[in-house]
């Protein structure tokens, strides 16, 4: 199959992210990069875990002063939720309708602009309770772990709008399906760094 | 690999078959999902009533934690598909590396 060809709903592949040899590459080089993704998500708890609750003064907040259900659980709900929704997109893009793929597309972005809205002004809270950054080796690795997971939210929401926009006169093809599916891949994944996050760092922190 | 199209003479009588065996596979997706909805309810449950030993809690949210990461990975990102031996190679390095990560600093290191 050629990357141009034109298809109709009965032509187009049941498997288009994988049916160009630049596909395939694509998605197992991904996958390659999610490997070492996992790493360094797994340092990052690590460092977390090792530093958690380590304050230069026994004043300072802890995990369990600071962390809230609520939030956490708002939070959890828009990035599951916006999971499912990029899974619509991708069922779209299977049955060749590219209209539906972009509205699911940006029901998901607009859950992840929420979730990290939320992220904004939950950090924003904790700076004014006086847990920052620098205020603690704790701060330090809390900081240092939910921030690179919100960055990371952040880069896959710039991803999607990317293709969204440069592709929405052109249509689905082989050359564009595999992008589309490789992002919605990088979605998923930081869907599973957030159950860690939310288990391990809040679940565990207000346990104690 | 199902990339392979046929060569049937009405390859609309095959577009039927595909499509509904996407929408069967969509089912399969929500019912994950709603199961995933279900064990986050349950952790969050579990921390919210202060009653229960954390003891008790945490190897159980850990667990559930696990279980949906694995529905993540093999039901909405496709490791439950044929041909992603390799795949699952890269990701279960990662994850071996991650672990043994995490484990050398919650022993080892002392602070």
């Amino acid at each position: 199959m050629h990357v141009e060809e034109k298809f109709t709903d009965a032509t187009w592949p049941a498997a288009p992210e994988t049916a160009t040899l630049e596909g395939k590459n694509k998605y197992l080089g991904f996958w390659l990069f999610l490997g070492g993704e996992t790493v360094l998500f797994a340092s990052l708890f690590a460092t977390y875990l090792a530093l958690k609750d380590k304050v230069p003064d026994s004043g300072m907040l802890l995990a369990k002063d600071l962390y809230e259900i609520p939030l956490t659980f708002a939070m959890t709900m828009i990035l599951l939720t916006s999971s499912l929704t990029s899974v619509y997109a991708m069922y779209h893009m299977k049955n060749n309708s590219f209209q539906k793929m972009q509205t699911w597309l940006l029901i998901t972005v607009v859950l992840g602009f929420s979730f990290l809205a939320l992220e904004v002004y939950e950090f924003n809270h904790y700076v004014h309770l006086g847990h920052t950054f620098t205020s603690s080796a704790y701060g330090s690795a809390f900081y240092t772990l939910v921030g690179f997971h919100g960055a990371h939210v952040t880069f896959g929401l710039m991803w999607f709008l990317s293709l969204m926009l440069r592709n929405a006169k052109r249509g689905l093809s082989l050359y564009n399906a595999p992008k589309f599916f490789v992002a919605s891949l990088y979605w998923h994944f930081i869907d599973v760094v957030w159950v860690f996050i939310f288990t391990v760092v809040y679940l565990m922190g207000m346990v104690g | 690999m199902t990339n392979q199209q046929s060569n049937s003479a009405n390859p609309n009588l095959n577009l039927e078959y595909r499509r509904k065996q996407n929408a069967e596979e969509m089912k399969h997706q929500v019912i994950t999902f709603t199961m995933m909805i279900f064990f986050t309810l349950i952790a969050f449950a579990m921390v919210a009533m202060e009653s229960i030993s954390r003891w008790f809690i945490i190897p159980v949210i850990l667990l559930l934690a696990a279980i949906q990461v694995i529905f993540q990975l093999y039901y909405f990102m496709h490791m439950k598909h044929k041909g992603h031996e390799t795949i699952a190679l890269f990701i279960y390095s990662g994850l071996t590396v991650g672990l043994i990560t995490v484990l050398v600093f919650l022993t080892i290191v002392w602070l």
